[in-house]
């Protein structure tokens, strides 16, 4: 039987949506208060849906606590109490919730499949940014709701 | 092109119990299992959401009566599940880990027989906390 496993994590960090290829106004323009100068930071909420069939020895899809300790490992600490700005990967990429969003999909889809968690596929993460606003990415595919 | 409409019905329920595996030895159990597996159990509030779909119907305006839904979920679920240790009262947990997959699964197995032609189960949700929650959508 196939189940899909939710799970949510916190993290917080800050951020500038600035773009150094257009001019100061045009940021302004388009990013309004996200671009002041020296950042503002979220709240963000990650949550990671990975899918498999329930093994009949444990009930489970995967182990929840290798789970954790992935996530943990190869997000939380990369991105917990950061600047992304300063981090390589938004050198040349803004570091919208969007942006991070995808970034963080590939890295979990990656680190997943070095680990004993190979079985489980990664669906979806979801981040929000605020109570108010989120964001979805499922490696390209539909959304299943 | 179907016009399904969805509608989705909460409830909750607290319950206890124990993962634990009478094949694996007491330190595989424990590996496996971690906390989970303390012998005397533990108990979470769960909060299930069971999503149905179906057309509306032209007379009531309804996809179905939300009563026959609260009906349901009260004899199928809340009956069997709330304010029960679900490995020792609840009748598939006696062989089965009560894990929130099995439970997802189990809420399905339950619920779906008891709709009205015309309303299809389409997902079962359910927390045990805020933090972890599991989807089944009824498939093998």
């Amino acid at each position: 039987m196939k189940a899909y496993l939710n799970r949510r994590y916190m993290f917080s960090a800050s951020h500038r949506l600035h773009n150094d290829r257009f001019t100061e106004d045009a940021n302004r323009e388009l990013y309004g208060k996200c671009n002041n100068p020296y950042g503002h930071g979220h709240n963000y909420t990650l949550e990671v849906c990975v899918s498999g069939q329930v093994d009949p020895q444990t009930g489970m899809v995967c182990n929840l606590v290798d789970l954790d300790d992935c996530v943990r490992r190869s997000i939380l600490e990369r991105y917990d109490h950061q600047n992304l700005n300063c981090m390589q990967e938004f050198r040349d990429r803004v570091p919208t919730t969007e942006n991070l969003c995808v970034l963080v999909f590939e890295i979990l889809q990656r680190e997943l499949g070095k680990t004993h968690l190979q079985k489980a596929k990664l669906e979806r993460v979801k981040l929000d940014e605020t109570m108010m606003n989120s964001f979805e990415y499922a490696g390209g595919a539909e959304l299943r709701h | 092109m179907s016009k399904y409409v969805y509608l989705s019905r909460r409830v909750e329920f607290s319950a206890s119990h124990v993962y634990h595996n009478p094949a694996f030895t007491a330190e595989e159990n424990r590996r496996v299992f971690g906390k989970c597996n303390n012998p005397n159990g533990h108990g979470h509030n769960y909060t299930l959401e069971v999503t149905v779909k179906g057309e509306v119907n032209g007379d009531t305006g309804f996809v179905l009566d939300l009563k026959d839904l609260k009906d349901i979920l009260n004899s199928e679920v809340m009956d069997v599940f709330d304010h029960r240790h679900l490995n020792k009262e609840v009748p598939e947990f006696a062989t089965e880990i009560p894990t929130t997959e099995n439970i997802a699964i189990s809420i399905w197995n339950r619920v779906a027989p008891n709709l009205n032609s015309g309303t299809q189960m389409h997902r079962v949700r359910v927390y045990e906390t805020p933090d972890l929650f599991v989807d089944y959508y009824g498939e093998p």
